[in-house]
C-alpha cells in the first residue's frame, strides 16, 4: 500500500507560497530525493533571496540563507570546509541568472561538488513581477510594461545551455513541473543530481521550468498552459550535460 | 642609530641588499625594519628601500633623512642627494653616476660597482659590492659578522651563490677610491 | 627567547592565521595585500588548510560566510576597493552572527585611488562596513609583530563574540619587514559552535544561519541583543597604548603606521623641551573613549592632535570621546603620502598651547 506522507527532509512549517505556485512541488521533490538517498542528516542547504528565501524554514536539514545571488559562493565555502557533506542551493532566476551569474558560472568552472536547484519562472516573484533575466521576448512585466524588447532589455538567458559548455559542470538538465509526467521526470532528475554530487565529478544543476500565476496574472491552470506554450519552445527540456555518459549520447 | 636608504633601478637588487642588512642586524640583536617602494615601478622603473638598524624601537620605517644613502643610478642620486643628513654618508656607483656630490658636509664614496662586477664575472652583484663598501665605512657591524650572515642566508640549493656573494662583498670592502 | 623571523607584515598575518587554526582562506588579488594571498596559496595546502582564489571579492566574502557557517575558522584579505565590494557580505555575516577575520591592507582612495599606504578607510571600517545597525571589532596593528599577535587575537575574539573582526593595516605595514616571533599565547576559552551548519546527524533540530527577520519586533530584538554584545565588547576588549602621556601638555592620537612616526615626533619634541605624549588606539572599534576622556580630564593636558593618513576621520571620534573638553586638531597626509616626523613636529609646535 502506498501511503502519501510528508518527506522527512521537510519540516512541519506550512509553505507560504501563493496558490498554484510550483515552489511547493519542487521543495517536496528535493526533500524526497534527500530522503531517498538517506542524506538528510548530512546535508546543508542554501536558501536564496527571492520567494523561496524561507526555504530554510521548510527543509529539515541545516540551512543557510545567502545574500542575493551568492548561494553558489556560500555553498562553495560550506563544501570546502567539509567535503563530506551534501550541499545544495535552491535559487530563482533573478538570483541565479542575473545578480548571481558570476557566482553560478565560476562555481561551475571550479567544478564544485554541489547541486543547484534552479527555479525558472521568467519573473521576479517576491518583489512583485519585474523582468527576470529569463523573461521571454514580448513578456509583459511591471518593468517591461510594453513587453520585453530585445533592443532595450536584451534576450533571455538559457542557463543549462550556457553551463553545459563549462568543463567543471558534470550534469545539467532542464525539466518542468507543468504536468504529472514532467513532475515525475523532475523527481528523477533531482535525484540524479544528488547522486552526481556523491560521485564528486563536478557541479550538477537542475533547471525547473515553473509557474508564477500571481505575477503572470493567470489562473494556475492557465499558467501551466502558458508555460507549455511559451517557455518550453524557448527553453527545451532535456539533458544538456551528463559526465556519467559518453559524449555521443549527450544531447 | 642608522637610517639607510638604498636606491636604484628595478633589477639591480636594491631590495635584496636592504634585506641582507636587516637580516644581519636582526642576528646582531638590533631593532630593524625594511620598507620597499612597491607597485608597478618595481618592475623596471626606479626602486628604493628604507632600512633602519637601531638599538631602540624603530619609529617611522620610512627613511626620509638618511644617515646613509646608497645610490646606484643618477636619478636616485639626484632625488636623494639633498636628503642625506649633515655628516652622513653617500656611497655611489660611479659606473652609473657620472657626477660628484656638491655637498661638502657629507662623506661621499665613489665605487664603480657595476663595472667591478662585470670585470670579475659577478654580473648582477654590484649591489653586494656596494654592501662591502658600506660595511667598510658605515660603522654598522663587523666585517666577518656581516660576511658570515651573507653566506648563511644564500639558498642551500645554490651554494655557489653564497661564494659569489662573498667574493663581491670582499671586492667592495677592499676597494679604495 | 622565541625564534625571530624576518617577514613582511602581510606574510606575518598569513602565518599567524595558519597557526591560529585558520582552515580556509578565500581571496582575490589586490595590491598591497598580495603577499598574504600568495603565502596562503603556498602554505595552506601543506598545513591541512585550503586557499582558494575566488572569482570576485563578492564571491570571496560569501565563501567566508559559507565556511564560517559550517563552523570553520576562515579569513579573507583585501584592500579598500575590495572591502567596498565585500560590504554586502560583511553585513550578512554580522546579521548571521558569524565569526571570521577580514583583513584590509589600506591604500589611497577614493575609487581606484592609488596603491600606496593610507588610513582613509577608517570611517568605513569603524562606521560603515555594511548596511544596517552594526559594528565589527576593528584592530589596528602598528608593527609586523602586532600583525601576527593581533591576528591570533582576532580569531579568538571572532569566536568568543560570534562577530567578524577586521584587521585594519596599511600598505606600509603590509610591505615592510621586521623581526617577528610566533610565540604561543594561551588561548582564551572559546564557546562551542553548536549553531554551525554541519549536518544535524539526526541528533538535533536543524540549524539555521540566517539574517532575515520579516517581523520588525523580532528583527529589533536581534539587533538590540547584538548591541548588548557590543556593550560587552566595549567593556572588555578595548586596547590602547600610552607613551609619555603622564606629564604631557599635548597628546598626539595616532594608530597603526602613523603612530610610529608620531612616536618619533614625540621624542623629537621632548628633545626640544615640548611635553608631548602619544595615545595609540589599538582597537578602533571599540574606540578607547573612556581612556581618552580620562586624559582630557587631566589639568596638564591642554591639546589633542589627531595624526592620520587621511583628511580627518578619527579626529571626530577623539572630539566625541572627550566631549570637546580640550582643543582637538588634526594633521594628515592622504593619497598614499606618509607623513614625516618633521611634519608632525611642526604641527606639535603649531598647536601646543593652543592654535597660533
Amino acid at each position: 500500500m502506498v501511503v502519501f506522507d510528508k518527506p522527512k527532509a521537510l519540516t512541519e512549517t506550512p509553505f507560504h507560497y501563493c496558490p498554484g505556485c510550483t515552489h511547493g512541488i519542487v521543495h517536496r521533490l528535493v526533500a524526497e530525493a534527500i530522503d531517498g538517498l538517506g542524506l538528510e542528516d548530512n546535508t546543508i542547504g542554501i536558501a536564496p533571496v527571492g520567494c523561496s528565501v524561507f526555504a530554510y524554514n521548510y527543509f529539515n536539514c541545516d540551512m543557510i540563507e545567502a545574500p542575493h545571488g551568492r548561494a553558489p559562493a556560500v555553498a562553495t565555502g560550506v563544501k570546502r570546509a567539509d567535503p563530506s557533506k551534501t550541499v545544495f542551493t535552491y535559487q530563482g532566476d533573478g538570483d541565479l541568472a542575473a545578480i548571481g551569474t558570476a557566482e553560478t558560472v565560476h562555481a561551475g568552472a571550479r567544478g564544485e561538488n554541489i547541486t543547484i536547484i534552479f527555479i525558472n519562472n521568467c519573473i521576479y516573484g517576491m518583489t512583485g513581477g519585474q523582468m527576470a533575466p529569463t523573461s521571454l521576448i514580448g513578456q509583459v512585466t511591471t518593468t517591461t510594461p510594453y513587453g520585453r524588447d530585445p533592443n532595450l532589455q536584451g534576450s533571455p538567458l538559457r542557463i543549462c545551455e550556457m553551463l553545459s559548455t563549462i568543463d567543471g559542470v558534470a550534469y545539467a538538465e532542464r525539466v518542468s513541473v507543468d504536468n504529472v509526467k514532467n513532475v515525475l521526470a523532475t523527481k528523477k532528475a533531482i535525484k540524479k543530481a544528488f547522486e552526481i554530487q556523491q560521485k564528486k565529478i563536478g557541479l550538477s544543476i537542475i533547471e525547473v521550468l515553473s509557474t508564477c500565476p500571481t505575477n503572470w496574472g493567470l489562473s494556475p491552470t492557465k499558467a501551466t498552459e502558458w508555460l507549455r506554450e511559451n517557455m518550453i519552445p524557448y527553453y527545451p527540456l532535456g539533458v544538456y550535460k551528463d559526465k556519467t555518459k559518453e559524449e555521443g549520447e549527450q544531447k | 642609530m642608522s637610517a639607510i636608504l638604498l636606491a636604484g633601478f628595478g633589477g639591480q637588487g636594491i631590495l635584496f641588499a636592504g634585506k641582507q642588512l636587516v637580516r644581519a642586524g636582526m642576528e646582531l640583536g638590533k631593532q630593524v625594519s625594511w620598507l620597499p617602494s612597491y607597485g608597478p615601478e618595481m618592475r623596471g622603473g626606479t626602486c628604493n628601500c628604507s632600512v633602519n638598524v637601531d638599538d631602540d624601537a624603530i619609529g617611522s620605517p620610512l627613511v626620509t633623512k638618511p644617515d646613509i644613502l646608497i645610490a646606484m643610478n643618477l636619478p636616485s642620486f639626484q632625488k636623494f642627494e639633498e636628503k642625506v643628513v649633515s655628516g652622513g654618508i653617500m656611497i655611489l656607483d660611479s659606473s652609473l653616476i657620472n657626477i660628484k656630490t656638491t655637498r661638502n658636509d657629507v662623506n661621499a664614496y665613489y665605487i664603480p660597482a657595476t663595472r667591478l662586477a662585470d670585470e670579475n664575472g659577478l654580473k648582477g652583484l654590484a649591489n653586494v659590492i656596494m654592501l662591502g663598501k658600506l660595511i667598510r665605512v658605515g660603522s654598522l657591524m663587523d666585517y666577518k659578522f656581516f660576511r658570515d650572515s651573507l653566506q648563511a642566508s644564500s639558498p642551500k640549493s645554490k651554494p655557489m651563490l653564497g661564494e659569489l656573494n662573498c667574493k663581491a662583498f670582499d671586492i667592495g670592502y677592499n676597494y679604495e677610491d | 627567547m622565541a625564534q625571530k623571523y624576518l617577514m613582511k607584515g602581510n606574510e606575518a598575518i598569513a602565518e599567524a592565521a595558519i597557526r591560529a587554526g585558520c582552515k580556509l582562506f578565500f581571496g582575490y588579488p589586490i595590491t598591497p595585500q598580495t603577499e598574504l594571498s600568495e603565502y596562503m596559496a603556498k602554505n595552506m595546502p601543506k598545513r591541512e588548510g585550503l586557499s582558494l582564489q575566488a572569482e570576485s571579492e563578492v564571491a570571496a566574502i560569501n565563501m567566508v560566510l559559507g565556511a564560517s557557517a559550517a563552523g570553520a575558522r576562515v579569513m579573507t584579505s583585501t584592500s579598500g576597493p575590495g572591502i567596498s565590494l565585500k560590504s554586502e557580505g560583511i553585513s550578512y555575516i554580522v546579521g548571521s552572527d558569524l565569526p571570521c577575520v577580514i583583513v584590509n591592507v589600506q591604500r589611497g582612495g577614493p575609487g581606484l585611488g592609488g596603491i600606496q599606504p593610507a588610513q582613509s578607510d577608517y570611517n568605513q571600517a569603524t562606521k560603515a562596513l555594511g548596511h544596517g545597525d552594526m559594528h565589527l571589532i576593528v584592530l589596528a596593528p602598528a608593527s609586523v609583530q602586532e600583525m601576527a599577535t593581533l591576528t591570533g587575537e582576532a580569531f579568538d575574539l571572532a569566536d568568543i563574540y560570534r562577530t567578524p573582526v577586521m584587521l585594519l593595516a596599511d600598505g606600509a605595514l603590509g610591505q615592510m619587514m621586521e623581526p617577528v616571533d610566533f610565540e604561543e599565547k594561551p588561548h582564551r576559552a572559546l564557546p562551542k559552535k553548536d549553531w554551525a551548519c554541519t549536518g544535524h546527524g539526526g541528533s538535533r533540530k536543524h540549524n539555521i544561519v540566517n539574517s532575515l527577520y520579516i517581523e520588525p519586533e523580532v528583527l529589533e530584538k536581534t539587533v538590540v541583543d547584538r548591541f548588548k554584545k557590543y556593550e560587552q565588547i566595549e567593556q572588555n576588549e578595548v586596547k590602547y597604548e600610552e607613551y609619555l602621556t603622564e606629564d604631557a601638555e599635548i597628546i598626539i592620537v595616532a594608530y597603526g603606521i602613523t603612530s610610529r612616526i608620531a612616536k618619533t615626533a614625540v621624542r623629537n619634541a621632548r628633545e626640544k623641551g615640548i611635553k608631548a605624549g602619544l595615545f595609540r588606539p589599538i582597537t578602533l572599534y571599540p574606540f578607547p573613549e573612556k581612556q581618552l576622556d580620562a586624559l582630557a580630564d587631566k589639568e596638564n593636558i591642554k591639546t589633542f592632535l589627531s595624526v592620520e593618513m587621511n583628511m580627518g576621520q578619527m579626529v571626530k571620534d577623539v572630539k566625541l570621546a572627550i566631549s570637546c573638553k580640550k582643543d582637538v586638531y588634526h594633521f594628515g597626509r592622504t593619497g598614499g603620502v606618509i607623513p614625516t616626523p618633521d611634519e608632525i613636529l611642526t604641527n606639535i609646535e603649531k598647536y601646543v598651547g593652543g592654535a597660533k
